[in-house]
């Protein structure tokens, strides 16, 4: 029986998120379904969405693609001790290069690890990784003290990242 | 997929999925009809954009189309931590950290510090509880990175 004076159900970021984090359905109206599945309007789906955009909660709505089937099988993590005072600063210029796809301020660990600054980069071939390894070398000039790429040689483990109640996260890389 | 990353096999994908990949890497519309609004972007129509990111899904070119979150947002707390492991003790030590179904990935590099992985919980105190567990069981010292600044993230491949 429907109470014609039912409120709408609140929409929770949580239950937004675990709706759609395996992926928004492959119907002709995605958002009027997973608005249905949770009982609140189709706006009220679309405007938390954007608001999480916008908010950067969501980094981008559309294909996430398995790298390795691309065709980008040369991964590496390459790492690098920057000058303190300029890591954030070239952080970000190598962040936005178009082959760095993580990119991480991490700390040192005295004795044991020197890099503070991670970016994993992606090629064709180790060739082409190596060279995107330049390019990152280069860009960080005279505030670098040191660096390296350490290649995957074996995916020992990948389940995603999960929470509870909620399906696996696959990661992008 | 799982295991050993594998190369590009051409017969995967054709060029009309190579431009919906490319096309729909960000900007999906935010609108009642999104697939058939993509679609006409693309000069497609919307049965078969659907037809063809449903072929993508299932053939794991694409891992998933929809939002992608930062792990933050849903709530969790992801830590990467590597181990020198060595190489007699590797399958055994393997064994012990992906045991521990916090840890959401865990990859051999060619590194004296030649075992990375990521341990993911919704609480920092847990976190660091199962790498002071994963230290013990070992013996082998755990180097603990958490992200201090997250200064971009996504994978914008072009296929």
């Amino acid at each position: 029986m429907t109470d014609p004076l039912r409120t709408e159900a609140v929409l929770t970021d949580q239950a937004l998120i675990a709706a759609t984090e395996g992926g928004l359905p492959l119907s002709p109206t995605p958002y009027a379904d997973i608005a249905a599945r949770l009982g609140v309007s189709e706006a009220a789906v679309t405007d938390r969405l954007r608001a999480m955009l916008a908010d950067g909660r969501i980094r981008r709505i559309g294909a996430v693609p398995n790298h390795y089937r691309l065709g980008y099988t040369a991964n590496g993590m390459t790492v690098w001790d920057v000058a303190d005072d300029r890591v954030m600063e070239l952080g970000a210029a190598v962040g936005q290069l178009p082959f760095v796809s993580h990119c991480y301020l991490r700390p040192r660990v005295p004795g044991l690890w020197s890099y503070t600054l991670f970016a994993m980069v992606h090629g064709r071939s180790r060739t082409e990784t190596d060279a995107h390894a330049a390019t990152i070398r280069a860009l960080l000039g005279d505030a670098l003290r040191g660096g390296e790429i350490l290649y995957s040689t074996r995916v020992l483990k990948k389940t995603g990242i999960r929470t509870a109640g909620r399906q696996p996260v696959k990661e992008t890389s | 997929m799982t295991g050993l990353p594998h190369g590009h096999d051409p017969r995967d994908y054709d060029d009309i999925d190579r431009a919906i990949i490319n096309g729909l890497l960000d900007g999906f519309p935010l609108s009642p009809r999104p697939y058939a609004e993509a679609a006409a972007a693309l000069g497609l129509d919307e049965a078969t954009l659907l037809a063809r990111l449903k072929s993508l899904l299932d053939h794991g070119v694409l891992t998933r189309f929809g939002p992608l979150y930062r792990p933050e947002s849903i709530g969790g707390l992801a830590i990467l931590a590597a181990l020198s492991v060595p190489e007699e003790r590797f399958d055994d030590v393997t064994a012990t950290v992906n045991a521990y179904p916090e840890v959401a990935h865990n990859y051999q590099r060619e590194h004296r510090w030649n075992m990375w992985f990521v341990v993911a919980t919704s609480t920092p105190e847990r976190a660091w509880a199962v790498l002071a567990e994963i230290e013990a069981a070992t013996g082998l010292t755990v180097v603990a990175l958490p992200k201090e600044h997250e200064f971009f993230l996504d994978l914008r491949l072009t296929a």
